[in-house]
């Protein structure tokens, strides 16, 4: 019933799909970064999309399992192995008492998500179990893992322990799911954005730099914001703009002319101007920028970019259907 | 009254103020906006939140009333049953409920006020009117922000508003008594800031685990209290 942290990489959290309700306190959304990849992790084990798993950044991570488990991940490039075989991403595999679960450093991407039958358990504080590192609450004890940590899980849910009886530990089932879910390695180079409410502040040359400059990561991004260099994007105006609420995905022209991407752990409220917003369904490829990552914008209609939200969240419904049969 | 688009996902209502001569919108506008937009209960629609002269909503468009027959897109239709939500409040906005009065004790002491004599400077004023008169000045809680607990305060006498600092702190003690701009605020734990720090309170400001857990919240009032360095430690303590 628990997961010894024998080796817990460079950034190691809880996370779960975060805290939906406080912002009004001033709590950032938080969790995984890629919900999506943590929704899928988790459907593919038998748990709830929102059951706490990990988000590990850089790999370099190794765990050690207390009890048989059912576990999968997804992310970005990284090769994930037990008990000397490999584990795909979006696959689900079966782990037994005593076995270690290695991330090794990534290929290319950043972070992967792991989820666990039954999920981690630790307190829910605020509605979420996720790790909420500037406020220091969430998680473990408010901070990322650290070599030596033990992890409570969830008894697993019936469901899992019967697949798990039918799964034999070498062998993957002949499923899996939708690599372009579960593989979120940048397979393109741009992100796709809708404009901002402050776009109308630029020039015609700042917007044409933003959608055709190649951006690099910097190394002072965060799991609140990739910062990147490149082309200075210059306001028009200087009025002084009134604090708003900024979700994950606003690209912010700081006065410094450099954009920056919120993600998750991104303030509740910012007084920057919003340029434009990456599109929830290419968050996932936001999540995976990593420093010297080059990236470039592309410009969608908002109702083009509600139309491909929509249609994904509707073939997740198929798809946990479909899953819920193999588990049944 | 304007609605702005943040993304796919959330939307902001910028409350305009045609009832009062301030070009500013009250925090009551913005409250009696959030609790209109709340009390429609529009299906799909996960969380609001107030801000500076604003509304935020987040969403999730794919359970967002669909009228495909119309050709009406989701988006257009959250906005219109906002809007429609917004025009009932209209006529109930006389009905909100009166504000708490918090008192912070802050200490206003050389050591901790990091940017009191820039103030001074700035404003033209010696160090203690500069205290006394952020002292002597009732302020109205507009949000809670930027980080937990975190509550931006309007009322600053307009001499003391100072732009925030051109290099921010990579880190402003906890219970830091701020400026930026025309607004005041405290920071509930250290974190980096630009905000100009005149003092400090040892009040705790965001507790996770309590209901709620910012001690502050919009529509709240606020004043401060000048103590000596001797209390101050013994609030701390």
């Amino acid at each position: 019933m628990r997961i010894s942290v024998e080796a817990a990489g460079l950034l190691t959290t809880v996370q779960d799909l975060g805290r939906v309700g406080s912002r009004q306190h001033g709590v950032s959304l938080g969790g995984a970064l890629d919900p999506h990849a943590l929704t899928i992790a988790n459907v593919i084990v038998g748990n709830e999309p929102g059951a706490a798993g990990l988000e590990m950044t850089f790999g370099n991570t190794r765990l050690k399992f207390a009890d048989e488990r059912l576990v999968a991940w997804c992310g970005g490039d990284f090769h994930v192995e037990a008990a000397g075989f490999e584990i795909p991403y979006g696959h689900v595999a079966i782990l037994s008492a005593g076995d270690e679960l290695r991330f090794i450093a990534p290929a290319a991407g950043g972070r992967a998500w792991l989820a666990v039958s039954g999920g981690v358990d630790v307190p829910v504080v605020l509605g979420s179990r996720a790790t909420d590192l500037r406020g220091r609450f969430g998680g473990l004890d408010g901070r990322p893992l650290r070599d030596g940590d033990v992890l409570p899980l969830r008894e697993q849910m019936t469901n899992s322990s019967k697949f798990a009886a039918r799964l034999t530990p070498a062998r993957a089932p002949d499923w899996s799911a939708p690599s372009e879910w579960a593989s979120t390695k940048p397979r393109h180079p741009f992100l796709r954005v809708v404009r901002g409410a402050d776009w109308w502040r630029f020039d015609r040359t700042a917007t044409i730099n933003l959608l055709q400059e190649l951006f690099s990561v910097t190394t002072d991004s965060d799991r609140m914001g990739v910062r990147l260099a490149g082309s200075r994007i210059v306001r028009q105006d200087n009025e002084e703009l009134l604090s708003e609420a900024v979700p994950p995905g606003t690209v912010q022209i700081p006065p410094n002319g450099q954009p920056i991407v919120l993600l998750g752990d991104c303030q509740t409220i910012g007084g920057y101007p919003k340029i434009a917003h990456v599109i929830t369904i290419d968050l996932p490829a936001a999540a995976q920028l990593s420093p010297g990552d080059v990236v470039r914008f592309a410009e969608v209609s908002l109702s083009e970019a509600q139309t491909l939200l929509i249609e994904r969240e509707r073939e997740l419904v198929w798809f946990r259907a479909g899953v819920g049969l193999k588990f049944a | 009254m304007e609605i702005a688009s943040l993304g796919d996902s959330a939307l902001v209502v910028r409350i305009s103020n045609n009832f009062a001569e301030t070009k500013e919108p009250s925090v009551r506008d913005v409250l009696a906006a959030l609790r209109a937009i709340e009390a429609a209960s529009i299906p799909g629609v996960t969380e609001c939140t107030p801000a500076y002269g604003s509304v935020a909503v987040f969403f999730d468009p794919a359970k967002l009333p669909q009228h495909r027959e119309s050709g009406e897109d989701p988006f257009a239709s959250l906005v219109q049953r906002i809007r429609a939500a917004l025009m009932r409040s209209v006529r109930t906005r006389a009905a909100g409920r009166r504000s708490r009065l918090h008192e912070v004790a802050v200490c206003y002491d050389s050591e901790f006020g990091l940017d009191t004599g820039a103030v001074a400077q700035h404003a033209g004023l010696s160090i203690t009117e500069v205290v006394r008169r952020h002292a002597a000045a009732e302020y109205h809680v507009q949000c809670v922000g930027f980080m937990p607990g975190f509550p931006y305060l309007s009322g600053l006498p307009r001499e003391l508003s100072m732009p925030r600092r051109s290099t921010p702190r990579t880190e402003v003690p906890a219970g830091s008594v701020a400026i930026g701009g025309a607004q005041t605020g405290i920071y509930p734990a250290a974190c980096p800031g630009g905000w100009n720090v005149i003092g400090r309170t040892a009040m705790r400001l965001f507790h996770p685990t309590a209901n709620p857990p910012a001690r502050f919240c919009a529509g709240d009032r606020v004043r401060f209290v000048q103590i000596s360095r001797a209390k101050f430690d013994r609030a701390a303590a």
